[in-house]
């Protein structure tokens, strides 16, 4: 604390930004100093960007302190997969290493702060990742071998198998070019079964409306009153909950929330658990809906977590009788908001990556995993084939009988878009490891062996083909609102079922391979997570 | 050889300087941090007494129900007089509870004042004036005296838990200085006074401890006989007769 020049800068930024009372100044004179009096940790999702606001370099980050040089470095502009609110950042990297992450400047997305997840999760771009194509031999061990032999097998065992016994998923930091790559290819195979993991069974990718989050990130800043249905902002997208915190602050919003218990950095009501609760709000008898019919701009958040009930339908059609009883969806405001939790699931939803059947993985002969690894193989038969494309030797990577290895956002273009509808690029800042390829690339190159090449052979070949799906994808940095709203949605008459809303993201510091694969981020877990 | 005594007489100058111990500034009795002990953690419960419950209300009462935070510094008063002259961290967090607020901000404003004890202290907290006046007028050594008889450093408490001695900056009442303060929480929150004693002695000073040593009350104010308050000594010299009246015209002229 010696160069600590007493500015208070992140005592106000932990109270009035992050929502959290745990830093204070203590004492007076020259004896003073900033500290929590009693021995605690700043338990704060945004906690790192005090290294940011700090004027002397009190505050610095642990992980990077003594490795490098700032004018080692060299600067990328691009954007963060680690959760669908895409932040953008600048990953600087050293050589063929990423030394570190820091925000840039967006005041639509993440105004000027990053998650800790986001800051820190880079060391886990080095641990765990795949650098060969493998194959597994029959003593269960995996092989290296060329990719010539890898893509042969594959396509070998994928032309044996009965088309609509071809699955595809694409994993949660899935770009749009290999998304649509891998649709394209799996549709020349003559199956449809492809979708991206977290939409749940039957995703609705008719209505844009209907999984975006409409009010638009900086939007929900003009709302007056919050409901949150079985989303917990704080650890699903800690960007989205700053803003909800600032419109708190600011306005004095309300805010309602359904769900299990959980932390909120700002005054929140408990409503209820379930979807119980959503159906007295919809009926009118519960004590909150005179909040909601008082507001101005009210703001309905759905979690992406409840895409994966079975009663997710008909908790969807409630919650449009409600919006449409607070008169949530108006021509000036649209407030009825869906939370997204990966970086790929709104441009899955774009391109069309929805299974025609429910129980695919049941039935499934050639299953292609590129980077899921959240997927229940339980079902999965145990002779089926499974290609595991990815960049990280996680949990999928023990089922899998061949390894692909891709690379990861932070070494590849890529076209991701955002909860909100923006879609932003990715720029390859280092190169990938071993001998790993882009996605797209891979899947473009199987597609030959298998004898039903895609037609496109560089990026912009792929981006054109992905203007054809969904051109809002290419107007990069441009926030496509959806343009009819759900009310075109048939009735559902569904049975609720009073089981209540469980949290979706249950650590906040591992949700993907790449967090899983850091040190930082189990620090992180173990440390912070066990407090509560 | 000018330069040469001049630059003896300046070595030795630093070297009393160098020689000279700083003494210490810390007026506060305690860190800046909180480090627990079986007396003071956040675990042990704390709660203002039943006949305390009441004045916490009237405190409350002087501030508009949205500016709760106002009341911080008498609750803090009131929750130090209960507790035998000291806040443990637990009772800051009771008074965070009363007043709204996050507990780090209560710590905030408990470490900021001197006068609010963080570590135990006696009974009778005994605090010597150390600012110039006094100074010049010897409360060095009324200090040391009082260290000396009751065998404690600066901050400590005695064996019998009755005295500690702490040094405070000016009281304001500097004509009669030197001059000490004794807070007594012998008797609680109800009973409590913070008395000064004014135009002290060393050996009047010790006399003062041994009558509070046996439940006496000690007169208040100076300690000179031939003083009245913080008039001159053996009365006026000046000012003797009757004031006049202000000069005016005669109205009814």
């Amino acid at each position: 604390m010696t160069r600590c020049i007493q500015c208070t800068r992140c005592v106000r930024f932990a109270s009035e930004v992050a929502g959290v009372q745990d830093l204070g100044m203590l004492g007076r004179g020259s004896g003073e100093e900033i500290g929590t009096y009693v021995e605690k940790l700043m338990t704060s999702e945004l906690s790192g960007n005090v290294i940011d606001i700090c004027p002397v370099g009190a505050l610095t980050s642990k992980p990077f302190a003594f490795k490098a040089r700032n004018w080692e470095l060299k600067g990328t502009e691009t954007i963060d997969v680690t959760d669908a609110v895409g932040s953008n950042i600048r990953i600087d990297s050293r050589g063929l290493e990423v030394m570190r992450i820091i925000p840039r400047l967006n005041e639509d997305i993440n105004e000027e702060w990053i998650s800790d997840k986001t800051r820190f999760c880079y060391d886990g771009l080095k641990r765990q990742r795949l650098n060969d194509p493998m194959i597994r031999g029959p003593d269960g061990r995996f092989k290296s071998v060329s990719w010539r032999d890898a893509l042969a097998i594959v396509a070998e065992v994928a032309l044996q198998v009965k088309p609509e016994e071809i699955v595809g998923v694409a994993g949660r930091l899935s770009d749009a070019e290999s998304m649509i790559a891998l649709k394209d290819f799996l549709n020349r195979m003559g199956s449809n079964n492809v979708w991206c993991e977290g939409n749940g069974v039957r995703p609705n990718a008719d209505l844009r409306s209907g999984y975006l989050l409409n009010s638009s990130i900086s939007g929900l800043e003009k709302a007056d009153v919050f409901l949150l249905v079985g989303t917990q902002p704080r650890i699903e997208a800690p960007m989205v909950n700053a803003r909800i915190h600032k419109t708190v602050r600011a306005n004095h919003a309300e805010v309602g929330y359904i769900g299990p218990p959980t932390d909120f950095n700002y005054n929140c009501k408990n409503l209820g658990t379930g979807p119980q609760t959503l159906l007295e709000i919809a009926e009118g008898r519960h004590p909150f809906c005179s909040a909601l019919l008082a507001a101005k701009n009210p703001a309905i958040i759905v979690g992406a977590g409840l895409f994966e009930r079975k009663d997710k339908d008909s908790i969807l059609s409630v919650v449009n009788s409600i919006a449409k009883l607070g008169n949530v969806v108006r021509p000036d405001w649209n407030g009825l908001n869906f939370l997204l939790l990966h970086a790929a699931q709104a441009a899955s939803l774009d391109l069309g990556l929805v299974p025609e059947s429910d129980n695919s993985i049941e039935s499934a002969k050639f299953l292609y995993l590129m980077g899921a690894d959240d997927v229940e193989l339980d079902e999965l038969p145990s002779d089926a084939f499974v290609v595991y494309q990815g960049h990280h030797g996680d949990r999928s990577v023990y089922r899998a009988n061949v390894i692909l290895p891709a690379s990861a956002f932070s070494e590849k273009e890529g076209t991701y878009e955002n909860t909100e509808g923006c879609s932003q690029q990715t720029l390859p800042a280092v190169p990938t490891v071993g001998d790993a390829r882009d996605d797209w690339k891979i899947i473009r190159a199987l597609s030959e062996v298998a004898g039903v090449c895609l037609p496109y052979d560089n990026l912009s070949g792929i981006r054109s083909r992905i203007s054809v799906v969904a051109p809002n994808l290419l107007r990069v940095d441009e926030r496509e609102p959806a343009l009819i709203h759900t009310d075109l949605k048939p009735d559902c008459q569904q049975k609720l079922s009073t089981e209540p809303f469980s949290s979706a993201v249950d650590n906040f510091y591992m949700t993907d391979s790449i967090t899983r694969a850091s040190k930082i981020m189990a620090q992180c877990s173990a440390s912070l997570l066990s407090k509560k | 050889m000018c330069a040469r005594l001049a630059t003896k007489r300046f070595l030795e100058i630093r070297q009393i300087l160098l020689q000279s111990p700083q003494p210490s500034r810390s007026l506060s009795t305690a860190l800046n941090y909180h480090i627990d002990s079986p007396d003071n953690s956040p675990d042990t419960p704390w709660e203002f007494s039943a006949g305390n419950k009441g004045r916490v209300k009237e405190i409350l009462s002087h501030y508009p129900s949205n500016y709760k935070q106002s009341a911080i510094i008498p609750l803090l008063d009131l929750a130090q007089q209960q507790h035998g002259g000291w806040l443990p961290v637990s009772a800051m967090n009771a008074v965070a509870k009363v007043v709204q607020v996050a507990p780090i901000r209560i710590y905030e404003v408990a470490t900021f004042y001197s006068m609010f004890n963080r570590t135990k202290v006696g009974k009778y907290h005994l605090l010597v004036c150390g600012t110039t006046p006094c100074m010049i007028r010897g409360s060095r050594e009324i200090e040391e005296a009082l260290l000396k008889h009751l065998g404690v450093k600066r901050n400590e408490v005695t064996k019998d838990g009755l005295f500690s001695v702490g040094e405070m900056e000016c009281m304001g009442c500097c004509v009669n200085a030197p001059m000490i303060t004794v807070a007594d929480y012998s008797k609680g929150s109800e009973g409590y006074t913070y008395n000064y004693y004014e135009d002290i002695t060393p050996k009047r000073v010790v006399e003062i401890v041994e009558m509070l040593r046996r439940g006496e009350a000690p007169p208040v104010g100076t300690q000179n006989p031939k003083r009245i308050r913080s008039g001159p000594e053996g009365g006026n010299t000046t000012l003797l007769s009757e004031p006049k009246p202000p000069p005016c015209r005669d109205l009814d002229a």
